[in-house]
C-alpha cells in the first residue's frame, strides 16, 4: 500500500465514522465532535491526494491551515450557541423544549 | 480605478465588521450608514466599468494564483454585486430602525452583517473554488450568528439546527474540492473547464459538491431547517437571508455545474435536481398556505421559489446552446427578482407585524383600511414572486418556459404554470385576511414613514426589473478579457 | 420620439399616473380626487379622439421597446384598437362620475379609484397592445387590479367572490400564457397585422397550430365568460355597482372578448383560421352560451344576477360574429363589441340606482318603482329594449348584422339559435319592465331621497347620457364615425382582396 492510499483510505474511513456520529447522535457536543472528525478526515484527504510524485505541495497545506481556522471559529460559535440553549432550555439535544 | 474598487468591496466590509464590534449600537449604525454609501458606490463603480469594458481577471494585492487569490470580475457578478448592495443597504437601514438599540445584543446585528456582506462579496467573484469555500463559511457563520441575534430559546434552537446542516452542506462541497484538487492539481475555475475537456472529472465530485450545497440552499427535501430559521429571525435578518445568503451556494453549484456539468453530469443528476427543485416549489407553496403565521407563510415561500432555481440543471444539460442560454438568462432574472421581491416582502411583513402587535395572519384583518401602504408594498413584490406581469418575475418565467418548450421538457412547463397558481394561492389568502372589514376605529400602531418607504423601494424595482431586464443580461454576457496590468 | 408616436403612450399614460397620484392621495381629499379622475378620463377621451381621426386618415400610431432578447413591447393604434379603446374611454368617463356619486361618504375611496385607474389603464393597454406579448401584459395586470374592486366591501362574501373570480381568471392567465409562450418559441415575436401570420405556414404545423388556438381561446373564453367558464361572473356582482358596470361592459368581459378578436384575425387570420377549421366549433359554443346565459337569467331573482346572466348570453354574440366568416359577420360581432358595452352599462347604472335610492336588489320589490323613478326606468327599459333588439336601439343594427352574416355564409343554424335568444331576452326583460311600470307599488323600507330629484344627481346622468346613446347608436348607425361604419371600415382591412 502506496502512503498515498493510506492516507486516502484514513481520511475516507475518518469522514464516514464522522458522517455517521453526526448522524446518529442527538447530544450536541457529539454532533460538533463528529463533524470535527470529519473535518479531519476531509483535511488528510487533502493533503493525501495532492501528492502524487511523493513531494509535498504548499497549496493544500495552506488550504488546510485556512480549514482549520475555519472549523475552529464554527466549532467556537457552536459551542456559545449550545451554552446559551442549555442555559435557557437545561437541554442537551434539540428534540422537544420551549416553543417546538 | 479597479484597483481601488474592487479591494473596496472585500475589505470595507471587513474592517467595518471589526470597528462596529468595538461600539454600541447607535454608532455602530453610524460608521454603517457611510459603510453603506461607500459600498454602493463602489458596486455602481464597478458595474459600470465592466459593463463598459467588459470582465476581466483581477489578482487581489498583486498575488498570482494559486497561492494568491484571483477574483474573476465577470458580468454576472458584479450584476450580483450590486444585487447585494441594493438588498444589504435596505435591510440595514431597515434595522437601524427596527431593531431596538435597548436591547444590548442587538448591537452584534452591524458587525454581523459586514461579515455577511464581505462573504457574499467574495462569493461572487472568487475566480477559484476554494476562495469560494472560504466565503462559503463566513456567510454561513455570519448568518447563524444573525438568527440567534433574537437570544430567546426557539431563535436559538433555529440557529443550532440552521448552524449544523450549513457544516454538513459545507464539508460536502470541501470534500468534492479535495477531489478536484488531488485529480487536476489546480482550483480555479477556469482552469477546471479546460482540463476537464480532456480528462472527464469523476462524477462523484459533482454528485458531492451538490449534495452539500443543496443542504445549504435548501433544495427540498434538505429545506427542514430554512423555514425555522427564516421565519423566526428578525425581519431584516430575514430579508437578508431568504434574498442573499441561499442564492451564494446555490450560484457555486451554478458556476461548477457550468464549468464541468458537461462532462462530469448525467441526465439522471441533471432531471433528479429538477425534479427535487419541481417537488421543493409544490410542497413549499401548499406548506405555505398552511401556515398560520404570516413569516412562515413568507419563508416556506422561499422554499418554493428557490425549487425553480434548480430547473437551471436539466435545461442547461444535453440541450441546444441557445437553449440553455435562455435558461441561465431565466434562472439569474429570477434570482434577482426574488431576491428583491423576497427581502420587500419580509420587511413589510415586518412592518405588519409591528404595526398589528400579532405574528398570524388572521390577525391582518382591517389591514387594508387602516395600514394601505405597508400592504401595497407587500402586494407588488407579491406580484413579482406570483410571476405576473409586469415584473421581474414574470420575465423569468417566460424565459424559463421558452427554455422548457425549446428544449422539448415540457414537463417543467406543467411546474412554472403550476407554481405560479400555486404561489397565488398562499399570497391571496393574506389579502384575505387584509381585505376583511373590522369597522372603523383604527386600532393599529403605524410603524414611522422611514420603515415602511423601504420596502416599497425594493418592491418597485423587483417590479420595474421587468422592463429593465436586457439591461442585466447585455452585462452578464459580456466576455471576460485579460487582467489587469 | 414625436408627439404622433407618443400617443398611445399618453393615452395609457393619463389614467396610469392618474391611479399612482390618486393611491398617494389621503383618504379625505375627496374634492381633488374627483377633480383629477375626471381630469384624466376627459384627457384621455381626448387623445383616443386624436388617435381615432388619425387612424381614419390612414395614419399609423407605434412605438416598441425591447423587453427581452426577441420580445418587444409594441403599444400601436391601428383600427380595431381605437374601436375598443374610445369604447372605454367613454364609457370611463361616465362610470366615473357614477362612482363618485354611487361611493359618497364611503370608506376606502383612495384605493377604490386608484385601483379604479389602474384598472383602465390596463383596459387601455390591452386595447392599444401591438403583439400577444404585451397584449399578455396587461391582460393579466387587469386580473390583478381588479380583484380589489371585487373585494371592495371586505364583508365575507364579498372576498368569497374575490376568491372564485381568482380561481377562474388566474387559472385562465396561466393557460393564455401557455398558448403565447408557445407561438413565441415557433415563430417569434408576432405583432397583430390584419390578416394574419401564418398564410404560408408549412401545413405540418397545422395540427400544433390548432391546439394552441384552443390553448389560447380557453385562456381567453374565462374573462369573456363563455360556457363553462363563465362560473365567476355572477358570483362576482357582489361588488359595487360602478365595478360591476366597469366589469361587464368595459373591461373584464370585453378584454376576453377583443382578445379572441385579436387571436382570430390579427394573429391567425380569419381565413386560414376558417380553413384550420377551428372557427365553426368556436361558433357553436358561442351559440350555445346565448342560449344558456339566457335561459339561466330566467331563473333569477336578484337583478344584477339576471344582468350578469344576460351579459354571459350577450357577450357570446360578439364571438359568434367573429366565427361568422364572412366580412358581414364580422362586423356584427365588432359593432356589437361597442354596442353591447353602451346598453350594458345603462342597465347596471340603473340597478344600481335602484339600491341606492330604494335599497332595491330583487326583481320582485321594483313594483311600481318606474313612477318612483321615472327617468332611471325610462333608460333601464331603452337598454333592455336594445338588448332585445327592438328596431331602431342599437342592439337591432347588431341582431340585423349578425343575422345577414349568417344568410351570407351559408351557417343558417345561427337563424334559430339568433330568434330564440331574442325570445329569451324578451321573456327575461319584459316582467322586469313589467313591474316597473305596471304593478302597484308597495313601498320600500330603505328609501332615500335627494332633494327634487328622483336619485342623486352624479348617479342620474351617467344612465341617462348612456341610453341616450343607445338610440342614437341605432338611428345613426350610418353616420361616419359611427360604430358600424368603424366596423366596416376594420372588416375591409381584415379580409385578404
Amino acid at each position: 500500500m502506496t502512503p498515498v492510499q493510506l492516507y486516502v483510505l484514513a481520511g475516507v474511513l475518518l469522514c464516514g465514522l464522522g458522517f455517521a456520529g453526526f448522524l446518529l447522535t442527538s447530544h450536541l457536543l457529539r454532533k460538533l465532535m463528529a463533524f470535527n472528525i470529519m473535518g479531519s478526515g476531509t483535511f488528510l484527504l487533502l493533503v493525501g491526494l495532492a501528492q502524487p510524485n511523493n513531494t509535498p505541495d504548499p497549496v493544500p497545506q495552506a488550504l488546510v491551515l485556512t480549514g482549520i481556522v475555519v472549523a475552529l471559529a464554527a466549532t467556537a460559535l457552536a459551542l456559545v450557541l449550545m451554552r446559551r440553549w442549555y442555559h435557557l432550555s437545561g437541554r442537551t439535544d434539540l428534540q422537544g423544549g420551549p416553543g417546538d | 480605478m479597479l484597483a481601488l474598487l474592487i479591494p473596496g468591496l472585500l475589505f470595507t466590509p471587513l474592517a467595518l465588521a471589526v470597528l462596529c464590534l468595538l461600539v454600541n449600537f447607535r454608532i455602530g449604525r453610524l460608521f454603517s450608514w457611510v459603510g453603506i454609501i461607500v459600498q454602493v458606490l463602489v458596486a455602481l463603480g464597478l458595474w459600470a466599468t465592466v459593463a463598459d469594458q467588459g470582465g476581466l481577471y483581477y489578482d487581489l494585492g498583486g498575488w498570482a494564483a494559486p497561492l494568491g487569490i484571483e477574483l474573476r470580475v465577470d458580468g454576472l457578478a458584479v450584476t450580483f454585486v450590486l444585487l447585494t448592495a441594493v438588498v444589504a443597504s435596505a435591510a440595514a437601514l431597515h434595522a437601524g430602525a427596527y431593531l431596538d438599540p435597548r436591547k444590548g445584543y442587538q448591537s452584534y446585528f452591524w458587525p454581523l452583517l459586514w461579515f455577511l456582506w464581505a462573504g457574499l462579496n467574495g462569493v461572487w467573484l472568487a475566480g477559484d473554488l476554494f476562495n469560494l469555500y472560504v466565503g462559503l463559511e463566513l456567510i454561513s457563520l455570519a448568518a447563524v450568528g444573525l438568527v440567534a441575534l433574537g437570544g430567546e430559546a426557539p431563535a436559538l434552537r433555529a440557529a443550532l439546527r440552521y448552524l449544523y446542516a450549513a457544516l454538513l452542506g459545507s464539508l460536502g462541497y470541501l470534500l468534492a474540492v479535495a477531489l478536484v484538487y488531488g485529480s487536476y492539481g489546480t482550483l480555479s475555475l477556469s482552469g477546471i473547464a479546460e482540463l476537464a475537456a480532456d480528462h472527464p472529472p469523476a462524477p462523484l465530485i459533482l454528485v458531492l459538491a451538490a449534495l452539500g450545497l443543496a443542504l445549504k440552499t435548501a433544495l427540498f427535501p434538505l429545506h427542514f431547517w430554512l423555514p425555522a430559521a427564516h421565519g423566526i429571525a428578525k425581519s431584516p435578518v430575514s430579508a437578508l437571508l431568504s434574498a442573499l445568503v441561499v442564492k451564494a451556494s446555490f450560484y457555486i453549484m451554478a458556476r461548477l455545474w457550468l464549468e464541468m456539468g458537461e462532462q462530469a453530469g448525467s441526465i439522471w443528476l441533471a432531471q433528479g435536481l429538477g425534479a427535487l427543485g419541481a417537488a421543493g416549489v409544490v410542497v413549499g407553496s401548499w406548506q405555505a398556505f398552511r401556515q398560520s403565521r404570516l413569516k412562515m407563510v413568507v419563508a416556506y415561500s422561499s422554499v418554493a421559489q428557490i425549487g425553480y432555481l434548480f430547473l437551471l440543471f436539466p435545461l442547461s444539460w444535453g440541450v441546444a446552446t441557445t437553449t440553455a442560454e435562455l435558461a441561465q438568462q431565466g434562472i439569474t432574472l429570477h434570482l434577482i427578482s426574488h431576491a428583491l421581491a423576497k427581502a420587500a416582502m419580509f420587511l413589510a411583513a415586518g412592518n405588519l407585524i409591528l404595526a398589528v402587535g400579532n405574528p398570524q395572519v388572521s390577525a391582518l384583518a382591517g389591514v387594508s383600511r387602516f395600514l394601505p401602504f405597508s400592504l401595497f408594498s407587500f402586494g407588488l413584490a407579491a406580484v413579482s414572486l406570483m410571476g405576473l406581469p409586469p415584473s421581474g418575475g414574470f420575465v423569468a418565467k417566460w424565459l424559463l418556459l421558452q427554455a422548457s418548450l425549446a428544449a422539448g421538457q415540457w414537463w417543467w412547463i406543467g411546474v412554472l404554470l403550476l407554481g405560479s397558481l400555486l404561489s397565488a394561492l398562499y399570497v391571496f389568502r393574506i389579502f384575505r385576511a387584509s381585505f376583511l372589514e373590522t369597522g372603523s376605529d383604527d386600532p393599529f400602531y403605524h410603524p414611522p414613514r422611514s420603515l415602511e418607504v423601504i420596502p416599497m423601494a425594493l418592491a418597485v424595482m423587483a417590479i420595474g426589473l421587468g422592463f429593465v431586464a436586457n439591461l442585466p443580461l447585455t452585462v452578464m454576457a459580456l466576455p471576460v478579457g485579460g487582467g489587469v496590468p | 420620439m414625436s408627439f404622433a408616436s407618443a400617443l398611445p403612450l399618453l393615452t395609457l399614460m393619463t389614467s396610469l399616473v392618474a391611479a399612482l397620484v390618486i393611491f398617494m392621495l389621503p383618504e379625505q381629499r375627496q374634492g381633488l380626487r374627483t377633480l383629477l379622475n375626471l381630469t384624466a378620463a376627459v384627457v384621455k377621451l381626448g387623445l383616443v379622439a386624436i388617435m381615432v381621426a388619425g387612424v381614419f386618415r390612414g395614419e399609423d400610431y407605434s412605438i416598441s421597446y425591447t423587453l427581452l432578447p426577441g420580445v418587444e413591447f409594441i403599444l400601436r393604434a391601428d383600427a380595431l384598437s381605437v374601436m375598443f379603446a374610445g369604447l372605454s374611454a367613454v364609457l370611463w368617463l361616465f362610470t366615473t362620475i357614477y362612482a363618485v356619486g354611487y361611493l359618497e361618504g364611503a370608506p376606502n375611496r383612495s384605493r377604490f379609484f386608484g385601483f379604479f385607474s389602474l384598472c383602465v389603464a390596463s383596459t387601455m393597454g390591452i386595447a392599444l397592445a401591438g403583439n400577444l406579448f404585451t397584449f399578455l401584459l396587461f391582460y393579466e395586470m387587469l386580473t390583478l387590479s381588479t380583484y380589489p374592486l371585487v373585494v371592495h366591501r371586505g364583508t365575507r362574501k364579498a372576498v368569497r367572490a374575490g376568491n372564485s373570480y381568482l380561481a377562474y381568471t388566474l387559472t385562465g392567465g396561466v393557460v393564455l400564457l401557455l398558448g403565447v409562450a408557445w407561438l413565441h418559441t415557433l415563430f417569434g415575436d408576432l405583432p397583430f397585422a390584419a390578416t394574419g401570420h401564418f398564410q404560408q405556414v408549412d401545413p405540418a404545423l397545422h395540427g400544433t397550430l390548432a391546439l394552441i388556438f384552443l390553448i389560447l381561446i380557453t385562456g381567453l373564453a374565462v374573462k369573456s365568460a363563455i360556457f363553462p367558464l363563465h362560473g365567476w361572473l355572477p358570483t362576482a356582482m357582489v361588488a359595487p355597482a360602478p365595478v360591476s358596470a366597469l366589469l361587464h361592459a368595459v373591461a373584464v368581459v370585453k378584454a376576453g372578448a377583443f382578445g379572441i378578436v385579436r387571436v382570430v384575425y390579427d394573429i391567425y387570420g380569419i381565413e386560414f383560421a376558417y380553413a384550420l377549421g377551428v372557427l365553426e366549433p368556436l361558433g357553436w359554443l358561442a351559440a350555445f352560451t346565448i342560449l344558456y346565459g339566457s335561459v339561466r337569467a330566467l331563473s333569477q331573482t336578484d337583478l344584477k344576477r339576471r344582468l350578469a346572466f344576460s351579459t354571459v348570453s350577450q357577450v357570446s354574440y360578439i364571438v359568434l360574429g367573429v366565427t361568422l366568416f364572412g366580412p358581414i359577420g364580422t362586423i356584427g360581432g365588432l359593432v356589437h363589441l361597442l354596442h353591447q358595452g353602451v346598453m350594458k352599462i345603462t342597465l347596471f347604472f340603473c340597478a344600481g340606482n335602484y339600491a341606492e335610492t330604494l335599497g332595491v336588489h330583487r326583481i320582485d320589490e321594483l313594483d311600481g318603482a318606474g313612477r318612483r323613478m321615472p327617468l332611471t326606468s325610462i333608460a333601464f327599459t331603452l337598454g333592455a329594449f336594445g338588448m332585445m333588439g327592438a328596431p331602431p336601439l342599437a342592439g337591432f343594427v347588431t341582431k340585423w348584422m349578425l343575422g345577414s352574416g349568417a344568410l351570407a355564409s351559408g351557417m343558417l343554424w345561427v337563424i334559430p339559435v339568433l330568434v330564440a335568444s331574442t325570445l329569451l331576452n324578451a321573456a327575461y326583460f319584459l316582467p322586469i319592465l313589467y313591474r316597473l311600470w305596471f304593478a302597484t307599488p308597495k313601498g320600500w323600507s330603505q328609501e332615500r331621497r335627494w332633494g327634487r330629484l328622483e336619485t342623486h344627481s352624479w348617479l342620474l346622468w351617467p344612465p341617462l347620457l348612456t341610453a341616450a346613446l343607445t338610440v342614437l347608436l341605432g338611428i345613426l348607425a350610418s353616420a361616419p364615425f359611427s360604430p358600424l361604419s368603424w366596423a366596416e371600415l376594420v372588416a375591409a382591412r381584415e379580409y385578404l382582396p
